[in-house]
């Protein structure tokens, strides 16, 4: 045997394990998922004898009593403004002070900046308790603004941050042909910044959205009133309230998978070009 | 060299160094020339959103918890009961505080010996060229893009004892009674959580690896190749060592979303059984929106908090510290 046989043999076997490695992997990602997308398609009969098999016959009554009862389009309904006003908010106010922290000099600006990237540390966890008082003295409980506000300013760290690198990046002959062409600072900003910071943008546009899809604990404080719940609190609460009919829970809990993963195939590029650009130094 | 921008975003790609770019003292000059538009109304008006959003919703409620974790207070009216750091010495005296710190360290080893050495692993074998590869990658990541609670819900159901696939499936191995059981035992519930922890999130760091390889250029492992190095030496000597930032970012974020884990654990055991896979933030949570017992909570928040903040700065100031710039200190951001 040649070197180079022995060598594409080895290729092959290594080829051959990383495909069985991957395989298994995959299927223990996939086996959960499909557990529920077919368990939403069974009866709790079938659940108990046949939990891995194909239904039989198929029941699409659980999909179809949650599509039809109006509470799961409510939440989806919440979820979505909820995210898409925390996003308006966010990216608004960060790409404004990002533009001041990235291209004006003044006095304070760094103990600012910092004051802002200290606050990558603080996770709702810590301020739930004091923000739920806040948020109850202020009249905003039961108030989608108590969501979304607090969602904004916690979202504010990582945003400028990103935002503010971007807008560096733009070098400053751009901005004096604009000032010599007679833009101020608000035109330079609206007409140009933005315009050119569209990937930016639309990356943290998309993180902001996944964060506050899957925000849990701060809807679980705000809201009593079940007409504002989100679809996280929708999901636990329903499962709370059928515990003991677990085909119907399946039916709910992949049907509110739907949304994230159908953001997920449009944004994927925008999420994973975010992701690993906001972890590289 | 002007590294200025290396706060976070990528900076290989970004349209910094434009063949114009001009020569540094050029852009120094620009630079100084730029205060003309520092007007000071314009900088606030442009601050003022963000400023007054951060001051009063997370600046203010971080000093509210501290100051109300120095009292015994239900929450109600204002805080009256001084009792200065009792809730502290409290919560290093209380069992289940002290055993939120244990589970903690636990779930921090595991994530560092077990859940990021598998996805560094998988991120290094999908970076080859085989045939299914966008499938797999698609696969793994998608987990990441549910919901902490959607997941939770789904294993619950998952290892549910009489419906549950979990059965069916330690059938297949002898052990149909354990099926069930997992969550609902104290010896086992800790490793079964990090199972579904590692289920939603190693398809993320798989992510991060991969683009960190991506930005390793191809000579670099061909050159040890040609010199005679094994896949494993080349790995070993020169993958390894780049991907060393972001290696040590991933460890970061892992630490500190072991800090502050609450919805899955919330959603999946609620602590139990028997507080046996509470974590800081599930003990918080109890202490504050069950038993109003506001103060102890609060410092249990406060603890949280300072944690998250000393790992982070000590591991800023100790590793990252060649990495990043300007992420948590502005060390390096300004000349």
């Amino acid at each position: 045997m040649t070197t180079r046989q022995r060598a594409s043999t080895s290729a092959r076997l290594r080829r051959l394990i990383l495909h069985v490695v991957s395989t298994i992997i995959g299927v223990c990602i996939v086996v959960p998922i499909g557990f529920g997308v077919l368990g939403g398609f069974k009866d709790n009969g079938q659940l108990s004898t046949n939990p891995l098999g194909l239904p039989d016959p198929w029941v699409p009554g659980n999909y179809t009593a949650i599509l039809a009862s109006g509470v799961f389009w409510r939440q989806l309904g919440n979820s979505t403004l909820i995210a898409v006003a925390t996003v308006v908010i966010v990216v608004g106010a960060s790409a404004m002070a990002a533009f001041v922290f990235a291209r004006f000099v003044f006095r304070g600006r760094e103990f600012l900046f910092t004051l802002f990237a200290v606050g990558l540390m603080f996770p709702f966890t810590v301020a739930i308790l004091p923000l739920f008082i806040l948020l109850r003295s202020m009249g905003l409980l039961d108030n989608p603004l108590g969501v979304i506000l607090p969602q904004a300013a916690f979202g504010l760290p990582v945003t400028i941050i990103v935002l503010r690198s971007f807008f560096r990046t733009i070098p400053g002959e751009v901005e004096e042909a604009a000032t010599l062409d007679g833009c101020g600072p608000f035109a330079f900003f609206w007409r140009i910044l933005l315009p050119m910071a569209r990937p930016a943008l639309a990356t943290v546009s998309v993180l902001a959205v996944v964060a506050s899809w899957n925000n849990f604990m701060l809807p679980l404080v705000v809201f009593t009133d079940q007409n504002w719940w989100t679809l996280p609190v929708g999901v636990q609460a329903f499962q709370g309230q059928y515990a003991d009919d677990t085909a119907r829970v399946l039916a709910y809990v992949v049907l509110s998978m739907v949304p994230a993963l159908a953001f997920y195939a449009v944004a994927e590029r925008q999420l994973i070009g975010g992701l690993a650009g906001s972890v590289k130094g | 060299m002007n590294r200025s921008a290396g706060t976070g975003l990528r900076t290989d790609d970004a349209p910094a160094e434009l063949p114009s770019a001009p020569p540094a003292a050029t852009r120094q000059r620009g630079r100084r020339a730029r205060p003309r538009l520092g007007r000071l109304g314009t900088i606030a008006v442009f601050l003022a959103p963000a400023l007054v959003l951060f001051l009063l919703l997370v600046i203010v409620p971080i000093l509210v918890a501290a100051y109300t974790s120095l009292f015994k207070w239900n929450g109600f009216n204002l805080p009256e009961n001084f009792v200065g750091v009792d809730n502290f010495t409290r919560a290093v005296e209380d069992p289940v505080f002290m055993g939120d710190l244990r589970r903690g360290l636990i779930l921090v080893a595991l994530s560092l010996f077990v859940q990021l050495p598998v996805s560094l692993a998988l991120a290094m074998l999908l970076n080859q060229p085989i045939r299914g590869r966008a499938i797999y990658r698609l696969v793994f990541f998608a987990p990441y893009v549910l919901s902490e609670v959607t997941t939770a819900v789904l294993f619950t159901l998952v290892f549910s004892p009489n419906r549950g696939l979990s059965t069916t499936v330690f059938g297949w191995f002898g052990a149909a009674e354990l099926g069930g059981s997992v969550f609902a035992d104290p010896a086992t519930v800790l490793y079964a959580l990090f199972f579904v922890i590692s289920w939603k999130y190693f398809g993320f760091y798989m992510i991060l690896y991969l683009a960190g390889r991506q930005g390793i250029p191809k000579e670099l492992t061909e050159a040890a190749t040609t010199d005679g190095a094994s896949a494993w030496q080349a790995f070993r000597h020169v993958t390894l060592p780049l991907l060393g930032p972001t290696i040590r970012i991933s460890v970061f974020l892992s630490v500190i979303g072991t800090i502050q884990l609450f919805d899955m654990v919330w959603v999946l055991t609620g602590g139990g059984p028997i507080r046996s896979s509470e974590t800081l933030a599930v003990t918080m949570f109890q202490y504050g929106f069950r038993r109003f017992e506001v103060g102890y909570a609060s410092a249990i928040s406060i603890i949280m908090f300072l944690l998250s903040l000393v790992f982070a700065l000590l591991y800023q100031r100790y590793v990252l510290r060649r990495d990043t710039e300007g992420a948590l200190t502005t060390r390096g951001v300004q000349r």
